[in-house]
């Protein structure tokens, strides 16, 4: 399957599981909303340049937003991650030329601590830029730190429950570097 | 100039990543005061077509409940029945009558339309539903909408077959309540905590309260017609700084299991906010 493909069905799965089963499900806790969607940004590929790789994060997160009705709150979200990326994914990377070598990241291509540190980093500065939007309308501090923990402490249990149960292999091509 | 013209394309990446937060962010707080984005009708009606596929499915697993709710329902307009054929205010109602009658025509005040729920959300922070009625059907902004035991929301927005409906779970929404009792008047909203409660302000210490009594709507709501079922009290929070208390309600609506609402015309609505409109301006 092609590249372009794969990454278009992950588009609309990615969101179709983030409606109709994240948002759908009873929440635990008033802190906790479980956030999905966005390991699709964490998922694009590598040879991305940095400005498509903003604008699909922004037509990501408005479409998101037109299912929920909050035009603008997780498309700001998106794009910021989608912009940030490149650089976490430069400090991050540990072998020379591994984004050359791979094709997107994963366990595989970064090794486990980076892409475990890449995942956090994002995740946390996603939610905390969307709680923040939301807490700027509405609520307390307790609530602005409080929801940024629990959701994040949950959305980081289902992105490690998603890599383990699709796990992506990834071959190393020698001859294009 | 050429200097402008290097900066440009020198920091475009950051550029555009700047012009597109500004987009998401003037869509989130236009939306936020006026209910109103750009091609929110038409993507609407995209939206609305994906839910009423997965409704579809949901459906069947919610028929049990769905059938309960309905007896329930009947039952109680059964009861409603019998209470109005032995009612002791008939003479009232004859009153009502002739003033028709010299009217020429019968005057209906509300109509009432049923609607299937096709999107529903409870744990957000701000929730709608999506019902699948729109204005070919007849449905426009402003109108009240009940579900079968209690009040719902009110509609926001309106496309060719299906309307955004603000719910009752939602900062935005307020609605003027009577204790059913007493008839001491005050305003609902909701503070976001939990689906399953919203809270009564401006209830002066005067009124009598106790925990169980029934919250109904008032006759100066505009949306609703009167004494229908909001929820009932839940705990009487005494606010020592002010003479009014705080009252948590239970809603009598349960939102996470909504399938059918029934939508209120309010048939003399435009001429009643007409001529309050018109008395403003007056004023002033």
């Amino acid at each position: 399957m092609s590249e372009l493909l794969k990454n278009i069905i992950r588009f609309i799965l990615f969101i179709l599981v983030q409606v109709f089963i994240l948002f759908k499900m009873p929440p635990l806790h008033r802190f906790v909303t479980p956030y999905l969607y966005y390991l699709f940004i964490l998922w694009l590929p590598f040879s991305l340049s940095r400005m498509s790789l903003t604008f699909i994060g922004f037509i990501f997160g408005l479409s998101l937003d037109y299912f929920v009705k909050t035009p603008g709150l997780h498309a700001a979200a998106c794009t910021l991650i989608a912009y940030v990326r490149p650089f976490v994914i430069g400090m991050l990377i540990s072998q020379e030329g591994a984004d050359k070598n791979y094709i997107a990241p994963s366990i595989v291509s970064m090794g486990w601590a980076p892409y475990a540190t890449y995942v956090i980093v994002l995740t946390l500065l996603h939610h905390t830029y969307l709680v923040l939007l939301e807490w700027m309308n509405f609520g307390t501090f307790i609530y602005f730190i409080g929801k940024i923990v629990a959701s994040t402490a949950v959305s980081l249990l289902l992105v490690l429950l998603t890599e383990l149960l699709f796990f992506r292999k990834q071959k190393f091509r020698t001859n294009t570097i | 100039m050429r200097n402008a013209f290097l900066f440009i394309r020198r920091h475009f990446n950051f550029l555009f990543f700047l012009v597109l937060q500004i987009i998401a962010l003037s869509f989130l707080f236009r939306y936020n005061k006026f209910h109103e984005a750009a091609f929110l009708n038409v993507s609407t009606e995209i939206t609305g077509r994906f839910n009423e596929r997965y409704n579809n499915i949901e459906y069947y697993f919610q028929l049990k409940k769905t059938n309960e709710s309905l007896v329930q329902e009947n039952l109680r307009l059964r009861q409603q029945l019998k209470e109005n054929y032995e009612g002791p205010d008939s003479n009232r109602r004859q009153i009502n009558d002739t003033i028709r009658a010299d009217s020429g025509r019968s005057i209906v005040k509300y109509q009432i339309m049923e609607a299937k729920v096709v999107n529903n959300t409870t744990a957000l922070r701000a929730n709608y539903l999506t019902i699948h009625r729109g204005f070919a059907q007849g449905v426009r902004t402003n109108m009240g909408v009940t579900g079968s035991q209690g009040i719902v929301g009110s509609v926001i927005n309106v496309s060719r077959n299906f309307s955004i409906v603000m719910s009752m779970l939602h900062p935005n929404f307020k609605v003027v309540a009577k204790l059913k009792k007493g008839g001491e008047t005050g305003t609902i909203d909701w503070d976001g905590l939990s689906p399953n409660f919203v809270t009564l302000h401006a209830i002066p210490k005067s009124a009598k309260v106790a925990v169980g009594d029934s919250v109904v709507t008032s006759q100066t709501s505009s949306l609703f017609p009167a004494n229908l079922l909001i929820g009932t009290v839940d705990e009487i929070v005494p606010d020592n700084s002010s003479n009014f208390y705080m009252l948590k309600i239970r809603t009598a609506t349960n939102f996470s299991n909504i399938e059918y609402v029934y939508v209120i015309d309010n048939t003399q609505y435009d001429e009643q906010k007409a001529l309050e409109d018109s008395t403003r301006k007056k004023v002033q």
